[in-house]
């Protein structure tokens, strides 16, 4: 267990990286924030004596979403900011009124409980090998789940942020070759085309 | 040693700037971001809980915090997908110009 020295400087530095991340005006510099962000919570997650969710948040949030944002904002050109443009919603004197009302209806019973102020028990460690025991034996399901899950949300985002210009050129092909197997993903199917595919579809089926 | 009051109040202060970033910025990807860090804190106060709880041999709270972190990552996938697509129709991410769902 660390002391609260280090504790301090780690939520300092983790709390000030997320003020910039939700602060800043280039929403490239925004994504590097929250990258610093992470990486802090993934220190004070070590501190707790939960390495694999440290390494893991470190993997997942530093090295995959972050980067994923960051590519996010290069393709909707989010990184050509006009200087004079608000970054805020006009209405965000009622959403900062609003973040203060959760906040104190989060922080006011953390801080009135007596047991906020417990200390650790010295001895809770999580070991890699007991969480591959309990993953392979009590969260099997669970487990299977979550991959099926990864894998639609996955094929999902791939098909949602797909073009789907090559499918309108598909569509126009004549009947006698097209195939009609692939127009289910189309967004936009006109619709004297769309019922022709479709009994193409049923008949080829 | 740290109490843990410290690590609750961490995880609600990193809550409210998520929170305050979700409901005030205009661009979509900060949006999505501010969630993200709502969900850190969320991961962060299971992680806390299991640490200082009594919870024996078995990692409750590393198990929790193993499922949501896969959820998050398939949430911001899936998020990140959207705002592209809705970038392709509309050619913008700020959300005060996306009110309409008629493309």
């Amino acid at each position: 267990m660390p002391n609260k020295i280090t504790f301090c400087l780690t939520a300092i530095f983790t709390l000030s990286a997320a003020v910039a991340a939700m602060r800043l005006r280039n929403p490239v510099h925004c994504a590097l924030s929250a990258a610093l962000a992470f990486a802090g919570l993934a220190v004070a997650f070590l501190g707790l004596d939960a390495e694999f969710i440290g390494f893991a948040q470190i993997l997942v949030y530093v090295g995959a979403i972050s980067i994923l944002t960051i590519f996010t904002v290069l393709l909707t050109r989010g990184s050509e900011v006009e200087q004079r443009a608000a970054i805020f919603s006009r209405s965000w004197i009622t959403g900062i009124a609003i973040t203060i009302g959760v906040t104190g209806a989060i922080l006011l019973p953390v801080f009135s409980s007596s047991l906020s102020f417990k200390t650790a028990p010295v001895a809770a460690s999580a070991p890699v090998q007991s969480i591959g025991n309990e993953l392979m034996t009590r969260y099997l399901l669970p487990l299977e789940v979550m991959g099926l899950l990864l894998t639609a949300a996955l094929v999902g985002a791939v098909v949602i942020a797909m073009s789907d210009a090559p499918d309108k050129k598909r569509l126009v092909v004549p009947a006698s070759v097209g195939r009609a197997s692939v127009t289910g993903f189309s967004s936009e199917v006109l619709p004297a085309k769309a019922g022709t595919t479709n009994q193409r579809e049923l008949t080829t089926v | 040693m740290t109490p843990l009051s410290y690590y609750l109040g961490l995880s609600g202060l990193l809550f409210a700037v998520g929170f305050a970033g979700a409901v005030t910025r205009r661009n979509a990807v900060i949006v999505l971001l501010g969630i993200e860090f709502m969900l850190n804190a969320a991961n962060m106060n299971f992680i806390a809980f299991w640490r200082y709880g009594v919870s024996g041999t078995a990692p409750t709270g590393i198990m929790v915090v193993i499922f949501s972190i896969a959820i998050a990552a398939a949430e911001a996938a899936v998020g990140l997908a959207l705002i592209i697509a809705v970038y392709r129709h509309r050619q913008t991410t700020q959300l005060e110009q996306i009110d309409s769902l008629k493309g």
